[in-house]
C-alpha cells in the first residue's frame, strides 16, 4: 500500500514537474514573440530625443501621440491608405467570386475535361511566380498598363488555384441530394450558386476573404513593379520608401507609428477572425 | 455515368470554369510558353530581341559570380531557417496539442506575427537589429556582451534574417498542432502498455505518425525560402557585400531594373530546375521516413 502511495506521488510530482518547464518554455515563447511588438509601440510613442538610449526607455516619458497624428500631416497617410484599401477591396471581391465559381465547376457541375483541368489547376501551384515573371510584366507594358491598378487588380478576376481548391473541398461537403432537389424544382445553377452554395459556405469564403486581404495589404513586389508615381503609392510601398529617410535616424518614431498603423488592420481582423485563420492554416498543411 | 451529357450541361460548366481557363491561357500557360523562349533571347524591351540560343544559361552557369553567391544565399538561409523553424513550431505544438490552461491564449500569441509580414514587420526588425540601440542588442549589452552590427555586417546579416524568420512560425505550429491532434490515441496506450517511455513514444509514434505534415512543411519551407524578397530588399538591399543578396532579388535586379528579360527569365528557369530537383529528391528520401497510414509504409 505504502510502496504504492509512494510510486503515485512520486508520478504526481514528476507530472508536475514537467508541467510546470512547459509553462516556462510557452510563457518564456510567448515572452519573445511579443517582445517586438511592445518594443514597436514604446518607440512609436518617444519623443526623438528619448529612441536612442541605453539603457532604453520601455515607458515613453513623455508620451508623444503626435507621432500619430503627424503620419496624417507630414505623409499624404489617406491617398496610400485610399490605395491600399482600393486595390485590397478588388482582390478580395475577385479572388473570392471567381474562385468560387471555378470551384463549383469543379464540384457540383458535370462537363467534359473536368478531370483533367482540375489536376492543371493544382499543378499550377507549384509553379514558382518568377517563371512567369518577365512575360506577364512585358504583357502589361505592352498593354499600357504601367502606373496603373490594372496589373495588380485585373489577375484576381481569374481565380486563384489554393482557393479554388480550398472552396471546392468545402462545397463538396455540400450534399448533393439539395443541389438536385433545387434542380427538379426549376433552379437554373446561377441561382443554385448565389442562394444555395454561396449562403451554405460562408466559413471557407471567410478564410479565403482573410487570406486574400492579409496577402494583397502586405503585397510588396507587386506595387514595387508596377506603381511609379508617388500618388498611386500603396501604404507598403510607401512605408518603403519612407523607411529609407530612416538611416539618418531622425524619423523612427513616426516610422515605428507608421508602421504599427500599417500593421494594425491586419492584427484587428486577427483578433476578430481567430479560428477561421487558424482553419486556412490547417487546411493549406493538410490538403495531401 | 452512363448519362450523356448534355450540351447544356457541358456550356453551363465551361461557363463557370471560365475565368479559370481564362486566367490559366493568359496569366499561366502562356507566360509559361513566353518564358521559355524568351530565356533564349537577348531582350531589354526597347532594342529588338536577338536569339541567342543558351548563352544565357551559359553565362550564369559559367561566368556569373552573383549568381553562384544569390543561390549559395538562398541555399544557406534554407538550410538554417527551414529545420529551425520546423523544429521550434513542433516543440510549440507538442507543449500545445493537449488541452491545457492558457492553450487557447499561447496559440493566439504564437500566431498572431504570421499575420504581420512585409514591408510594416521588415521595419520593425530593422530598428529591432539596429547596432547600438536595437532590441537585441540592448539586451546583450545588459548581459555583458557586446552584439555584432547585424544587418550591417557581412557575417550577422544573415542569421539576423533567420532569426527574423522564427517569428513567423505559427503558422507551421498551428498545422503541427492538428497533425497531432489527429494521431489516434490507442497508438499511445499500446505504446505505454508496451512499456515504451514519452521519449519512445515520441520517436516511434508520434514522429512516424506525424511524418506526412512534417514532409510537406519541409517542402513549403523549401520553395518559400526561394521567394524571400521583401526582407532582403527592405532590409538590407541584399549587402553588405552581397551577404542577403537571395536568389529572388537577383531575379529581381535582372527582370525590372536592368530589364534584362532574357537574363531573368533563364534565371527563372534554373530556380523552377533546382526546386523540382530538390522536391524529387525529397520525395525519393521520404520513402525512408514518411510513412502513409493507408499503405502502411
Amino acid at each position: 500500500m505504502i510502496a504504492i502511495n509512494d510510486i503515485l506521488s512520486r508520478r504526481r510530482v514528476r507530472g508536475a514537474i514537467s508541467g510546470a518547464c512547459i509553462y516556462i518554455f510557452l510563457s518564456a515563447g510567448a515572452f519573445l514573440c511579443l517582445l517586438p511588438l511592445i518594443w514597436m509601440i514604446s518607440t512609436s510613442l518617444k519623443e526623438p530625443g528619448n529612441v536612442f538610449l541605453y539603457p532604453p526607455q520601455w515607458i515613453p516619458r513623455p508620451v508623444r501621440w503626435e507621432n500619430y497624428a503627424e503620419i496624417f500631416t507630414e505623409w499624404p497617410f489617406l491617398t496610400y491608405l485610399r490605395n491600399t484599401m482600393t486595390i485590397t477591396f478588388l482582390h478580395i471581391v475577385g479572388v473570392t467570386l471567381s474562385s468560387a465559381l471555378v470551384a463549383y465547376a469543379f464540384s457540383h457541375l458535370r462537363w467534359p475535361g473536368r478531370g483533367v483541368c482540375f489536376i492543371m489547376c493544382m499543378a499550377t501551384m507549384m509553379l514558382p511566380g518568377q517563371v512567369t515573371m518577365a512575360p506577364t510584366f512585358i504583357m502589361f507594358v505592352k498593354l499600357g498598363w504601367l502606373d496603373s491598378f490594372k496589373p495588380l487588380v485585373v489577375p484576381a478576376f481569374f481565380g486563384s488555384a489554393f482557393f479554388i481548391f480550398l472552396l471546392r473541398q468545402f462545397f463538396r461537403t455540400i450534399p448533393r441530394s439539395l443541389i438536385e432537389a433545387a434542380r427538379i424544382d426549376g433552379c437554373g445553377e446561377w441561382r443554385i450558386f448565389f442562394f444555395i452554395m454561396m449562403p451554405l459556405s460562408v466559413p471557407a469564403l471567410l478564410i479565403t476573404g482573410i487570406y486574400t486581404f492579409i496577402g494583397s495589404w502586405n503585397d510588396f513586389m507587386g506595387p514595387l513593379i508596377y506603381l511609379s508615381s508617388d500618388s498611386k503609392r500603396t501604404l507598403a510601398l510607401a512605408l518603403a520608401y519612407f523607411g529609407q529617410s530612416f538611416i539618418s535616424g531622425i524619423t523612427l518614431h513616426t516610422l515605428m507609428a507608421a508602421s504599427l498603423i500599417v500593421m494594425l488592420p491586419c492584427i484587428v481582423l486577427f483578433f476578430a477572425l481567430q479560428k477561421h485563420f487558424m482553419q486556412g492554416m490547417v487546411f493549406s498543411g493538410l490538403k495531401e | 455515368m452512363a448519362r450523356r451529357l448534355s450540351q447544356r450541361e457541358t456550356l453551363t460548366g465551361w461557363l463557370f470554369a471560365s475565368p479559370w481557363a481564362l486566367g490559366m491561357v493568359l496569366f499561366v500557360a502562356g507566360p509559361v510558353v513566353a518564358s521559355l523562349v524568351i530565356s533564349f533571347l537577348e531582350w531589354n524591351l526597347l532594342e529588338t530581341p536577338r536569339w541567342v540560343g543558351w548563352a544565357n544559361y551559359r553565362r550564369l552557369v559559367t561566368d556569373d559570380p552573383l549568381f553562384y553567391k544569390s543561390l549559395n544565399v538562398t541555399l544557406l538561409y534554407t538550410a538554417a531557417a527551414v529545420p529551425l523553424g520546423m523544429a521550434l513550431s513542433l516543440a510549440l505544438a507538442l507543449a500545445l496539442a493537449r488541452p491545457r490552461r492558457g492553450q487557447g491564449l499561447f496559440r493566439t500569441i504564437f500566431f498572431l506575427p504570421t499575420v504581420l509580414s512585409g514591408v510594416a514587420a521588415a521595419m520593425l526588425w530593422n530598428w529591432i537589429f539596429n547596432a547600438d540601440f536595437g532590441l537585441v542588442n540592448v539586451f546583450l549589452r545588459h548581459m555583458g556582451i557586446t552584439g555584432p552590427e547585424w544587418l550591417a555586417s557581412e557575417r550577422w546579416a544573415l542569421p539576423a534574417l533567420i532569426i527574423m524568420s522564427l517569428w513567423g512560425m505559427g503558422g507551421t505550429m498551428v498545422i503541427y498542432i492538428a497533425g497531432l491532434q489527429g494521431i489516434p490515441r490507442h497508438l499511445y496506450e499500446s505504446a505505454a502498455i508496451d512499456g515504451a517511455g514519452p521519449l519512445r513514444q515520441f520517436w516511434h509514434v508520434t514522429l512516424p505518425m506525424l511524418s506526412p505534415v512534417l514532409f510537406f512543411t519541409l517542402i513549403m519551407g523549401i520553395i518559400g525560402s526561394f521567394q524571400v524578397f521583401t526582407q532582403a530588399y527592405v532590409m538590407t538591399g541584399g549587402g553588405p557585400n552581397y551577404a542577403t543578396f537571395f536568389y529572388a532579388l537577383y531575379l529581381f535586379q535582372q527582370a525590372i531594373d536592368f530589364l534584362n528579360m532574357g537574363y531573368a527569365s533563364a534565371m527563372a528557369w534554373i530556380l523552377f530546375a533546382i526546386i523540382m530537383a530538390l522536391t524529387g529528391l525529397q520525395f525519393y528520401f521520404s520513402k525512408h521516413w514518411v510513412y502513409y497510414e493507408e499503405t502502411g509504409k
